[in-house]
């Protein structure tokens, strides 16, 4: 497990219950210190600095959209490409089985090696992965399945062909379609919500972010650098920019927060995975009940109300 | 004193030589070729400079003179005011940016919305201030668009937006991208009424502007050599570490590439909506046939 920068203090105690370990020492001895580390993880993550979640957001084994469809499906097969270019492995989707019912299943993917970041291109999407996303999507539609999307991108990718290719095209596209599909939408931000690379996918009846999830109309680094003319201002962006999950949360733009783990969500993806589910299943009982042309004008009405303005 | 010194002591002493002999008010210098402009000439040339053709950038109000028929523009929503509801701080406090932007342009925010009469034909017309904060969108261009949107569909309007934004306003953090998702459903609703939507766009639309209700017109027109994009060419060049071909994300790049319909020189770009609304609201005024008639 990769220990992030605040999580330092940490090492020092696994490394002597590692020792502990292979000289099979007492395991009394190897408990206690194991109730040490716990404590505290606790306490490191009892106070998280914005930019520290955002360390957590992108921590390299964050879950992941392929990994949780794992956790949470019995069945699943994965659809592949926009029928126009290609297939765009930085989004997945395709349909699944969750509990009794089948639900589309679309997310971004970053890698989990360098290999696979590569081949991923780090979950930043071309146009194709928008397109292919929305093909799935209005699939659902027809066939009256409910969509669930898993978030989780540095942000749309900047590239020569993607621009080539009409990414902002892509993405406004999806916004402007996502708003009229008849059928629930459920949105859960895993790690990192990279502006309009992640909302190109979110435009969702519910919203939710895990804990240490971040969602923001710029990266903290990308805000320094623009409005702080200061790459190395990055953390006090990250304070500004109000993208944890408790902030979105206070400031209505998202609908709920789902708790993780002590210690963050990749240390327990299982467990995590059961959460996801759980609140997956209970809203799609809910939405299941509410006609597909109410279900677009709830939708509708719900980012209609989105932003803070004097009117007098 | 190095040779260098003595090229920017050059540099420096020509600057000044022009700033001493051209009055401001009387002449400017064309920002592309660098050809000089009597004012009056390029004013009444709609701003577009006579030796290259580059397209200076214009004020709302420039803008709404040149496109609509003569005093028909009637403003609404023009009290929707921003707030600075995240007490963003970067060099310069938001509500400072605000004060200060709003003493500039004597606007609340960076887009004017209200209807008016192109060529005798009512539309619903929305002009951004890339004056204002850079045209940025949060909260107040979000409502306004949206706002003007609905009511193009109460009024069975056709909607023209004329696009300058640098993106989302950051100081309103995820608010502002939200403004992306409201905007587009609007459209959506715009587009299931049947009404028509041209979208133009001028130096320079980036960001989350683009990849909202600009690039979804029925039409997408561009002006000439106007930088049109979702990432900014520096974003890109710092990505992939290569310097950008010529041209690259200007107009007629993006006609070449299929993303927008047609570039549109500024001196014909009110002739030509005027010619292209009737075909698009035509049906509307046609009866349906009776029986016998068919």
């Amino acid at each position: 497990m990769k220990l992030l920068e605040f999580e330092k203090p940490l090492a020092d105690i696994y490394e002597k219950i590692d020792t502990l370990k292979k000289i099979s020492a007492d395991p009394k001895q190897v408990h206690a210190l194991e109730n040490e580390a716990d404590k505290l993880k606790a306490e490191l993550f009892a106070n998280l600095t914005p930019f520290q979640i955002v360390q957590i957001a992108r921590h390299p084994q964050r879950p992941s959209t392929r990994g949780l469809i794992q956790l949470i499906c019995s069945e699943f097969e994965e659809l592949h490409g926009d029928r126009s270019f290609r297939d765009d492995p930085a989004i997945v989707g395709g349909i699944g089985k969750l509990a009794d019912r089948y639900v589309m299943i679309i997310g971004h993917q970053k890698g989990t090696d360098t290999k696979d970041n590569i081949y991923r291109n780090f979950g930043m999407p071309n146009p194709e992965g928008y397109r292919k996303a929305l093909r799935l999507m209005k699939m659902a539609e027809k066939f009256n399945l409910p969509i669930v999307t898993f978030v989780d991108t540095p942000g749309a990718y900047p590239g020569i062909g993607a621009e080539e290719r009409g990414q902002a095209e892509a993405i406004a596209t999806n916004l402007k379609e996502m708003i009229a599909l008849q059928v629930p939408i459920v949105s859960i931000v895993l790690g990192e919500g990279g502006s309009g690379g992640a909302l190109g996918i979110a435009v969702a009846n519910r919203i939710y972010m895990l804990q240490y999830a971040i969602y923001s109309v710029i990266s903290p680094e990308g805000c320094a650098s623009i409005l702080f003319r200061d790459a190395g201002k990055a953390e006090l962006a990250a304070q500004y920019l109000k993208l944890t999950a408790t902030d979105i949360v206070k400031l209505g733009l998202a609908d709920g927060m789902i708790p993780e783990p002590i210690g963050g969500a990749h240390r327990d993806w299982q467990n995590t995975a059961n959460t996801i589910s759980k609140v997956i299943e209970k809203d799609l009982k809910t939405l299941d009940r509410i006609s597909g042309m109410d279900l677009a004008e709830q939708r509708y009405q719900k980012f209609r109300n989105f932003g803070t303005f004097i009117s007098s | 004193m190095s040779i260098l010194d003595w090229f920017e002591k050059k540099e420096k002493a020509a600057i000044t030589r022009e700033k001493l002999n051209i009055p401001d008010d009387l002449w400017v210098k064309c920002f592309d070729c660098g050809g000089m402009l009597y004012l009056k000439d390029l004013e009444q040339n709609k701003k577009v400079c006579s030796h290259c053709n580059y397209h200076f950038r214009l004020t709302p109000l420039e803008r709404i003179t040149q496109l609509l028929d003569a005093d028909s523009f009637v403003e609404c929503n023009a009290e929707i005011a921003p707030v600075d509801f995240l007490s963003f701080s970067d060099t310069s406090p938001y509500k400072e940016r605000i004060k200060k932007a709003q003493a500039k342009t004597i606007r609340k925010d960076a887009v004017i919305t209200g209807t008016g009469k192109l060529l005798g034909q009512t539309i619903s017309l929305a002009v951004m201030d890339f004056g204002f904060m850079g045209g940025s969108m949060g909260s107040v261009v979000g409502e306004k668009i949206t706002r003007l949107i609905e009511e193009a569909i109460a009024k069975t309007q056709p909607v023209i937006i004329v696009c300058t934004s640098g993106g989302a306003r950051i100081q309103e953090g995820l608010s502002s991208l939200m403004q992306m998702a409201k905007t587009s459903g609007a459209l959506k609703k715009l587009s299931e009424a049947k009404l028509p939507f041209i979208s133009i766009l001028t130096d320079p639309t980036t960001g989350g502007t683009t990849a909202s209700f600009a690039m979804l017109g029925d039409i997408n027109i561009a002006e000439p050599g106007a930088l049109i994009s979702f990432a900014g060419p520096r974003v890109i060049e710092q990505t992939i570490r290569e310097k950008l071909p010529e041209g690259f994300q200007r107009s007629e790049f993006l006609l070449q590439h299929g993303i927008v319909d047609l570039v549109v020189h500024r001196s014909q770009l009110r002739e030509k909506i005027g010619q292209l609304l009737p075909a698009l609201t035509a049906f509307r005024s046609k009866k349906t046939p009776k029986k016998d008639e068919l």
